[in-house]
């Protein structure tokens, strides 16, 4: 695990963990897991809707693209909650696992978002909902992804950016900012992304 | 599909013709990757409908969750429809979808309205 990991996910096991097989079917009950969980963690419905989003689009990039759609392989999800006082500050780390082919985690990336097609995306997403997104080789095999998403972090903020100014339907296109344009692509703790 | 409901688990899409030339793609619930299938099937189908200048309305106001896969559906319905010389409106995006399509700086990239029939309105004028 990379060394900037919150010293509560190097030091304790996680609260939660989860084997679910490489199987679409089972994706929305994680998401709803995930969800319920971050509320009661604290995080607005906004942020736990992200954060579970989050979650969807690396259990389905593991499933298509690590295991090749192949049915009933492994992948592990943990969860630690964060404390107020941890280097991060309130939040929580899910880190996710696999026993899929390994990548080099530099080659990883969305596409170029002015590139108009299918696809590409999941990764993208996943780096703007969350305030951390790290891949990296497990020992023997697979690949873990190592996600924190802060109560108040960037991520959060951006979340209550891209609602508070339309209310959903009534903004129009040319009303648009994109508050998603930055984003928070490093691990660290919590005093240098504020 | 002829006018018809299909009724799937995770919730229900439908196709209707509105007017001629105007078809309506509604869907509810969940659009994940494993429904997306369906939106791109319907899509395909209703733009398919279309003979000469028209418009497929996508309302999506029943919609509670939309990933990766099913922002990636749209794209298609979308590149497809102009691709035939028709128009494609989304509608009645609710904040979580809408904010998918933001994240993904696509929300400039599809007409959009706030109702179906704004929509409809938008869409008779392509």
């Amino acid at each position: 695990m990379p060394d900037s990991l919150p010293s509560t996910v190097q030091d304790s096991p996680p609260d939660i963990v989860l084997r679910v097989v490489s199987d679409v079917r089972y994706l929305a009950g994680v998401r709803e897991m995930v969800a319920g969980v971050a509320k009661r963690l604290g995080f607005s419905h906004d942020s736990s809707s992200h954060l579970a989003l989050a979650v969807d689009e690396a259990l389905c990039n593991v499933i298509r693209h690590g295991y090749q759609q192949e049915l009933g392989r492994p992948i592990w999800m943990k969860l630690w909650p964060l404390d107020d006082d941890g280097e991060y500050g309130p939040g929580v780390c899910i880190v996710i696992e696999d026993e899929a082919k390994q990548i080099d985690p530099a080659k990883i990336k969305g596409r170029d978002l002015d590139d108009i097609r299918p696809g590409g995306l999941g990764v993208h997403i996943i780096r703007q909902v969350v305030d951390c997104a790290e891949y990296a080789p497990r020992e023997h095999a697979g690949m873990r992804l190592t996600l924190i998403k802060r109560l108040d972090g960037p991520s959060a903020q951006r979340a209550r950016a891209l609602t508070q100014d339309c209310g959903g339907m009534a903004c129009g296109p040319t009303q648009t900012s994109h508050p998603a344009g930055e984003r928070a692509d490093q691990c660290g703790p919590a005093g240098g992304g504020q | 599909m002829s006018n018809g409901r299909a009724e799937q688990e995770g919730g229900d899409i439908a196709i209707r013709e509105h007017q001629p030339g105007m078809m309506v793609v509604s869907m509810d619930g969940e659009v994940d990757i494993m429904r997306s299938p369906e939106l791109q099937t319907a899509l395909q189908d209703a733009i398919n409908r279309i003979k000469g200048k028209g418009a497929v309305v996508v309302d999506l106001s029943g919609v509670t969750y939309m990933d990766s896969s099913g922002v990636a559906t749209l794209v298609r319905g979308l590149q497809l429809s102009r691709k035939k010389g028709v128009g494609l409106v989304l509608c009645s995006l609710q904040d979580r979808v809408r904010s998918i399509f933001e994240i993904a700086r696509l929300d400039t990239v599809f007409p959009m309205a706030s109702s179906l029939d704004e929509a409809i309105d938008a869409a008779s004028a392509v």
